[in-house]
């Protein structure tokens, strides 16, 4: 018996051993990985000019699909309104048969109960914001209580916002901390956190932001709040993209990206798609780890899908605007 | 038989690409040799002034952070467009007094102006600018940047060429102007103004007012947020004033009196240098070693 | 009994970072399996190729005197697309005659008037650039991606910036009174056949010169469709003559005694050639030969886009270009990181038809270049180079090599001295900036260099002491019309674009 037991606790420290031997060790977030803007831009000048047609066209078009956040983040929200918005995220347009639904909607937390009852059975998941959205401007525990608050009514997602004031005054552990805090208030929801990249400015501060969050625990890194300009871009995704890729390489966790605001047109959301597809690979091109926030994209890439099918170019008209 | 009626044309100013009416409803006829009055030119107000200063204000920094090379574009299809309007130039200039063959001449020279410095646009920095070989580890370069906003007071004896002459040099370098026509032959100057508003160049990055020098000098070289003030007339008084009232804010003064606008004297890349200025930059240049690294 | 079901499994397939050993976590990034994109052919049937080209001489297409004509084809499909004439001595002699008869009115023109027809020749090729890009692309085998997006607006663009200089060149040379040569023969090489010709045509003309060119005779085609655009555009019959051959017409060029001046674009032992057959007559020459250029990347680079610019600097047009980046030097200390940003990213380089609009590397020029890189890569295998190649699939027809990268050489390999002129990249790593700096420059070569740092004084450091005559810092593979590219040493001398390039077509 003795000798059974010192086995185990050997084995049991050799285990602790190995387990501490994979502990992550926190980069110094004063010094970034420098990014060059030209370059940056020239990279994504590059994927624009690919040209992606019929079958992988139709591909691309249903996986933007099934990449939506359909969004509705306004003063004037109801239970009215969420629900005539769920209805149409769980039911794109019916006449085309084989569609996927959205991946999830977006909304305030006063609206996720609405939200989570509308959508039953359905698939669609309910991604709350919190932290005080979308200023951030507020105090700990307000945004903690803001965050439970959504958890409790059913969220299973959470799209929280850094604070930018303090980020930008230097103030980087102050920012890794609320993000682990909120972290920790999601449970088993899955935390997106929000950089508002059109307050960061430079994208060296946009990758900074991203390398403080994922080492923080984020489950997705996301560019705005869609609520001022510019909003996400092509350059501020890719840095982000890369900066996902070098934390991944580092660290073997996957970490998903949503871009929001800003993406209306299927044109543009397709090379967003070949942005992650060449930068990330084939593991990030599902709704687990890339999300599009947008309200109107939906319906354009519709029409894409009608002509496509039909031949002929559509008319908003015929397509439903809830 | 019924001869056709003509529709006859009303002669507006331009500012900010677009062609209001002068804001203080006010006109001056211009009449031909025999005394009938052929258009009712807009007397522009220093209100007019300050519109098209604001617009000329807010189209600067986009022109002037173009690439060179687009700029360079856009006055060539100046040309192309005052090519394509010849003979309505070469009628207007008949009906303000001139004969056919000057009328040619004067349109061409004009056309061959602006090609001339559309091919400046691209060239003048290679021969204004500098690396300066300083004696400490340093690059040193100076290069020109447009000085900003430029008043014109353009040439009073000729219709267009005057205008050409004034703005192109300006423009050329990045600058955005308000252009004062000729009060006497003023046709010109409007129907130009049609001809940038066609030619893909941004709106407010030239304006032209019409009317009268006498009014409208004190305000052109009094303005606060003018940087440059070009004049090419010959009244002693309007330059004293103006140079005066450019001391308000020390605006950078042109006089171009002495020159003959029909001839290559009036063009040259020296009057793109006129209204730019030159910005110098030190960077440390690191040293390895014992060797002196330098430029 | 209990030990042995305790033992702790030892991970045996850790694999370790090449240069500093530490171990590599076990991810992988999977590229090219998700998303496949459909074919996306440009539009060729707008496109109109003759089936036969003569020569075009003092302003008309004229028959070669011997008659013989050779095939051209297109190296993605080994298809033959057209055929052109065969210039014998007699037919240089003609155009060389033409330009002299036609040199007189031209460089008497004034430069207003010349300016115009520059101008000309610059806004009818861009109406037409979508074709001459097609033809490129088919003719040459890059990408149609490049031909449209680079090498036909630059030669408009380099057309379009020499038709301002023709009225100004007293503001050029300040108290020098330039004046015009006379006629010059020119040979460009079939790595950018319209853009060579830009770079000749158009400052030639500029300065009041006349002109007989001679495009490779692998990518004659946009340089006959140039011809084409100038005649359409009125100018004087005899200012600008294109005649095809091989190495026997260039010979006849180079040689022909009422030549004032030869402007070479090629390879290093032909510039030889041509510096020692004029030894002794009175003409002038610039040579733009080969090169070996270094890529320089600090451990403060932006690595990203540092990688963006290896790939541009040795895969841009299949690393058919004399300022290829093919000498990689990476400091020691981010070795690892950038060789495996830079293996990720070739697996996203596509490879295949040059008219697919997503092709990012296109057809090797034709055979014999595409043995001589195959040679080469052999080369690199014995002499101990470990080679990794993207896991691309290639086209069953016409000549495409993958992607190449070969780590652990040094200056004594073959594969790092010699100019290879293909996409295959010898990576050596740096420890110091004057370790750097000696090697970079231990070549007897210096047409470019790439520099890839963050601070500002060190870069500056480096472009000082660089031996070459272009150096991109932060970035690979920049032209344009106002800025001067040419080499040092046997990269060849004088400059073309910018004022530098004015130079070389005037007498004082």
């Amino acid at each position: 018996m003795k000798l059974k037991k010192k086995i185990l606790n050997t084995f049991a420290q050799r285990l602790k051993k190995q387990r501490m031997a994979k502990k992550i060790t926190l980069p110094d977030f004063r010094i970034t990985p420098t990014i060059d803007q030209v370059g940056i831009e020239e990279r994504v000048a590059r994927f624009t000019t690919r040209s992606i047609k019929k079958e992988s066209k139709m591909q691309g078009m249903k996986m933007i699909l099934s990449m939506i956040d359909l969004t509705t983040l306004e003063g004037k929200d109801t239970e009215g309104k969420v629900k005539q918005m769920c209805y149409k995220a769980a039911h794109l347009h019916d006449v085309i048969p084989g569609l996927p639904t959205v991946a999830a909607v977006c909304v305030y937390p006063s609206m996720v109960k609405t939200a989570k009852d509308a959508l039953k059975g359905t698939g669609v998941k309910v991604a709350s914001v919190s932290t005080a959205f979308p200023s951030g401007q507020s105090t700990h525990e307000i945004k903690i209580a803001d965050t439970t608050f959504a958890v409790d009514n059913g969220a299973d997602e959470i799209d929280m916002v850094i604070s930018r004031g303090e980020f930008l005054k230097g103030n980087y552990n102050f920012v890794f901390d609320e993000i682990v805090a909120i972290k920790e208030a999601c449970g088993k929801a899955r935390l997106k956190v929000i950089f508002e990249t059109g307050e960061l400015s430079t994208l060296d501060n946009v990758r900074k932001a991203s390398d403080i969050a994922m080492y923080a625990g984020a489950d997705f890194i996301k560019t705005s709040t869609g609520k001022i300009s510019p909003a996400a871009t092509m350059p501020v995704t890719l840095v982000m993209l890369e900066a996902i890729r070098d934390y991944y390489y580092a660290t073997g966790r996957m970490v998903g990206m949503k871009p929001a605001g800003g993406i209306s047109t299927s044109k543009l959301a397709l090379q967003y798609l070949i942005m992650v597809n060449e930068t990330l690979g084939a593991d990030w091109l599902s709704n687990e780890w890339f999300r599009f926030g947008a309200s109107s994209l939906a319906n354009d890439v519709l029409m894409q899908i009608a002509k496509q099918t039909t031949g002929v170019y559509q008319s908003s008209d015929y397509f439903s605007k809830d | 038989m019924a001869t056709r009626i003509e529709i006859q044309k009303t002669y507006k100013i331009y500012i900010g690409g677009q062609f209001p009416r002068t804001e203080s409803g006010r006109y001056y006829p211009l009449k031909n040799k025999k005394g009938d009055v052929m258009a009712n030119i807009c007397l522009s107000s220093r209100k007019d002034f300050r519109n098209a200063e604001v617009a000329a204000r807010g189209a600067q920094s986009g022109w002037g952070s173009r690439a060179a090379f687009n700029r360079a574009q856009i006055l060539y299809r100046i040309a192309e467009m005052l090519e394509g309007r010849k003979e309505q130039f070469i009628s207007e200039l008949v009906l303000q007094g001139s004969t056919v063959a000057a009328a040619k001449q004067e349109v061409e020279t004009s056309i061959d102006r602006m090609v001339y410095y559309s091919g400046w646009c691209d060239k003048f920095q290679a021969i204004y600018s500098s690396v300066n070989p300083v004696a400490s580890s340093h690059f040193n370069f100076s290069v020109p940047e447009p000085t900003g906003v430029v008043a014109i007071i353009a040439d009073e004896a000729t219709s267009l060429l005057g205008l050409v002459t004034a703005i192109a040099p300006v423009i050329a370098g990045g600058n955005t102007c308000i252009v004062l026509a000729s009060e006497t032959k003023p046709l010109c100057a409007v129907t130009f103004a049609e001809v940038l508003n066609s030619s893909d160049l941004p709106g407010g990055v030239v304006n032209i007012l019409t009317g009268s020098s006498s009014e409208l000098h004190e305000h052109f070289s009094s303005h606060m947020d003018v940087n440059a003030v070009v004049y090419y007339r010959n009244n002693k008084a309007e330059i004293k004033t103006i140079k005066e009232n450019a001391s308000l804010n020390v605006k950078r003064v042109f006089v171009y009196n002495k020159i003959n606008i029909a001839t290559e004297k009036a063009e040259s890349p020296y009057f793109i240098f006129d209204t730019q200025e030159i910005k110098t930059t030190w960077h440390p240049i690191e040293n390895i070693g014992t060797s002196k690294a330098g430029y | 009994m209990l030990r042995k079901k305790i033992k702790m499994k030892e991970n045996k397939n850790t694999k370790k970072a090449f240069y500093s050993g530490k171990d590599l976590p076990e991810v992988k990034l999977k590229f090219n399996s998700a998303w496949d994109l459909a074919p996306a052919p440009e539009d060729s049937k707008h496109v109109s190729i003759k089936k036969q080209y003569d020569l075009f001489i003092n302003g008309e297409f004229v028959k070669p005197n011997s008659k013989k004509y050779f095939a051209t084809y297109n190296p993605a499909t080994d298809e033959k697309i057209s055929e052109v004439a065969d210039a014998d001595e007699k037919d240089v002699d003609k155009a060389v005659k033409a330009a002299r008869a036609a040199f007189g009115k031209w460089s008497k023109l004034s430069g207003k008037e010349r300016g115009k027809y520059i101008y000309r020749i610059a806004r009818l090729m861009q109406e037409r650039a979508r074709e001459f890009a097609v033809i490129e692309t088919m003719d040459g085998g890059k990408p149609i991606r490049e031909s449209r997006d680079i090498d036909v607006p630059l030669a408009a663009n380099h057309f379009f910036y020499y038709a301002g200089w023709a009225d100004k060149l007293e503001y050029a040379f300040p108290n020098r009174n330039p004046k015009p040569l006379g006629v010059a023969g020119q040979i460009i090489p079939w790595n950018f056949p319209l853009l060579m010709a830009a770079w000749k045509i158009a400052p030639a003309l500029a300065a009041g010169n006349t002109v007989v060119l001679k495009p490779a005779e692998t990518t004659p085609l946009t340089a006959l469709k140039l011809a084409e655009l100038i005649r359409d555009s009125g100018l004087p019959k005899g200012v600008v003559n294109i005649i095809t051959g091989a190495g026997k017409t260039g010979a006849a060029i180079v040689n022909h005694p009422d030549i004032n001046k030869i402007a070479f674009t090629g390879s290093t032992n032909v510039g030889k050639w041509i510096q020692k057959s004029i030894a002794g007559t009175d003409k002038k020459c610039t040579l733009e030969l080969g090169g070996k250029a270094a890529n320089i990347i600090f451990e403060d680079a932006p690595l990203d886009q540092a990688v963006e610019g290896i790939i541009n600097g040795i895969f841009f047009n299949q690393g058919h270009v004399c300022c290829a980046g093919s000498r990689l030097f990476v400091q020691e200390s981010v070795a690892d990181v950038v060789i495996r940003k830079l293996k990720d990213r070739m697996e996203t380089l596509r490879v295949g038809d040059p008219m697919d609009k997503n092709t990012d590397i296109g057809a090797i020029n034709s055979k014999q270049q595409l043995l001589k890189i195959q040679e080469y890569i052999n080369i690199g295998k014995n002499e101990g180079g470990e080679i990794y190649q993207s896991s691309c699939s290639l086209p069953k027809k016409g000549n495409f090599c993958k992607p190449t990268i070969f780590l652990n050489v040094s200056q004594s390999h073959r594969i790092v001295q010699e100019e290879i002129f293909g996409p295959v990249l010898a990576i050596q790593t740096f420890r110091t900036i004057e370790e750097v700096i000696e090697k970079a420059n231990n070549i007897p070569y210096g047409l470019s260099a790439g520099v890839w740092t963050d601070k500002g004084s060190k870069i500056f450091n480096l472009t000082s002491k660089l031996k070459a005559g272009v150096i991109w810092a932060n970035t690979y593979n920049k032209f344009d019309p106002t800025s001067p590219f040419g080499g040092y040493k046997e990269s060849g001398f004088g400059r073309e674009g910018g004022l530098h390039g004015l130079g070389a077509y005037l007498q004082f």
